[in-house]
């Protein structure tokens, strides 16, 4: 057969085939205006990668191959695209994905849940027999504030004296930018080999402790600890998330397998994204609590009986929850 | 297996077709990360501006609105067709490494792992990634799978001199004809001399009279067939 036959048996069909792909590209999950039925969609595809080839092989002119090739790269784009529905995908997400991916990874939890509480515990006892010593993790000025905002007579406490004056709401955006933000870049610092995300649950579990211990004497003590229980569970269990989340990656890449490196990461990298994910949802729940729940001047047993709760319910969460198959 | 020069990509598809895609290099992408920046720096300001009449809420609300655009600006437009404002200037799209449209998993992780790639300043790291594989990506495009492509190359449109076609005298393979029409695309640039002086080269099919024109004759043939004769 020669080209201009060719051409001229199967043009009225690349016609169709072009017409369906520019409706389907133009409506990617709508319906689609169909001139082919979408069950014959696959096949015609096929027929038109056998057409292409040919074409090729057959050294037909370039105008012909690349008008094909063209047609061919569109039609491989919409048949094997990934479909993905948002809002479904967050709701089964948060029911079930989360916590069983969590399960999956309890090595990498434990390992990041280490790194994080084994410093901030040590720098919490230390800070709190010894507490000058927080002079030498932070400058004075911020011991001060940090003073000012766990102070009996500040009234609205957990706030710097310049963000007393400011809306709840205010510190809820502040909140969410800040933690959020720091969730990220620990998962972000697994790339290095793992040890952007080592070095920061390190240097946060030093610092978070280190506060903890110097402000657990009176007269802030109480009001330290009924402000930051609440959402502490929300929060540091975000952190330590986030930092399995950045371990995974560094393990994929310096832990291999049976794969090559960079395969390995590519794999592992979307398991690691779930964690980071939950751990930001995780964030932006504590991020709520610590801005219109944690600074109101509530009862000192209210609050601690919200903070066991929310303890409780974060650690039945990921204990129960996905756990049948549906 | 020839050392690969190009900067083509080429995927085997299932259906056992090699579909190629011309990678976009760090130049134009850097260029597009500016205009990207730029557009960001002007939602900041316009932000400002209009939530400063809001009091508290306004600040929460322009911390929280700095915190989704600093994070998921690009994740925006990349899920609905690959490509960024500044991208879509520069006429790149980011797609799988097959080829098909970027998913959400893809582009969350190509842009959470972007402060990597903006170490120590100025995308540095993700600079230096991008020189040292042959396919330009970035760490984020490592762990997302992903590839930074030109949209208007997948059809490569040649435009050449109109010339009455005739067929040349025996069969030529695929990659000969894309060479002749190579050549009648840069003829116009060329002085008659040089022009005469490279279509002699080939003098068996060209023969000694007006080769250049032999050649145009040919090319016009290959796009357009007897229609131009």
């Amino acid at each position: 057969m020669n080209q201009s036959l060719f051409e001229h048996t199967y043009q009225d069909q690349w016609e169709q085939f072009r017409l369906f792909i520019e409706s389907m590209e133009a409506k990617p999950t709508g319906r689609i205006a169909v001139n082919i039925p979408i069950e014959e969609f696959p096949r015609r595809y096929r027929k038109l990668c056998n057409h292409y080839g040919l074409a090729k092989a057959r050294h037909y002119s370039p105008a012909l191959v690349d008008s094909l090739h063209g047609l061919v790269l569109r039609g491989h784009r919409q048949l094997y695209r990934k479909k993905t529905r948002p809002v479904w995908a967050a709701v089964t997400f948060i029911a079930r994905d989360f916590p069983r991916t969590l399960r999956q990874h309890l090595f990498a939890f434990w390992l990041s849940f280490a790194l994080f509480y084994i410093p901030l515990a040590g720098a919490g006892l230390a800070a709190y027999q010894n507490p000058t010593l927080l002079y030498s993790l932070m400058e004075e000025g911020k011991v001060a504030s940090m003073e000012s905002m766990y102070h009996p007579e500040s009234g609205r406490f957990g706030r710097t004296e310049k963000q007393r004056s400011e809306s709840d709401f205010q510190m809820f955006g502040y909140y969410i930018f800040n933690n959020i933000s720091i969730g990220f870049r620990t998962f972000a610092g697994g790339m290095v080999f793992g040890l952007g995300s080592v070095f920061a649950l390190l240097y946060n579990g030093v610092m978070i402790g280190g506060v903890a211990g110097y402000l657990s004497h009176p007269p802030y003590g109480p009001i330290f600890w009924q402000f930051v229980l609440g959402h502490g569970a929300l929060e540091l269990t975000a952190i330590v998330i986030s930092g399995a989340a950045g371990l995974l990656l560094g393990a994929s890449i310096i832990r291999p397998g049976r794969y090559r490196r960079l395969d390995s990461l590519r794999l592992q990298a979307p398991v690691a994204l779930r964690l980071v994910m939950g751990a930001a949802a995780m964030f932006l729940g504590a991020a709520f609590i610590e801005a219109f729940w944690s600074s109101c001047n509530l009862p000192e047993a209210a609050k601690y009986v919200f903070a066991g709760c929310n303890w409780a319910l974060v650690i039945l969460y990921f204990l129960f929850a996905g756990r049948r198959m549906t | 297996m020839t050392q690969q020069r190009d900067t083509i990509a080429h995927y085997q598809t299932p259906e056992g077709i090699e579909l190629s895609l011309s990678l976009a290099g760090p130049i134009v992408r850097g260029v597009a990360w500016l205009i990207d920046f730029a557009i960001r720096i002007v939602c900041y300001i316009v932000l400002a501006i209009f939530l400063k009449w809001l009091g508290g809420v306004g600040g929460g609300l322009m911390l929280i609105g700095l915190f989704l655009i600093e994070w998921f600006y690009p994740v925006f437009f990349e899920v609905r067709n690959g490509m960024t404002p500044g991208k879509k200037v520069m006429g790149v799209k980011v797609v799988h490494d097959d080829g098909t449209p970027v998913s959400w998993t893809a582009s969350l992780l190509r842009n959470l792992i972007r402060p990597i790639d903006l170490l120590p300043i100025c995308n540095i790291a993700g600079f230096i990634a991008m020189l040292l594989n042959s396919r330009f990506k970035r760490l984020g495009d490592f762990a997302a799978g992903t590839i930074v492509v030109y949209v208007r190359d997948e059809i490569r449109v040649f435009s050449i001199p109109e010339y009455p076609s005739c067929p040349a005298p025996m069969p030529l393979l695929l990659a000969e004809q894309r060479l002749i029409l190579d050549f009648c695309e840069r003829t116009e640039k060329l002085s008659r001399e040089r022009r005469q002086e490279l279509a002699l080269l080939l003098r068996d099919l060209t023969g000694r009279k007006e080769p250049e024109n032999r050649l145009l004759a040919y090319g016009n043939w290959f796009l357009k067939g007897k229609a131009s004769r």
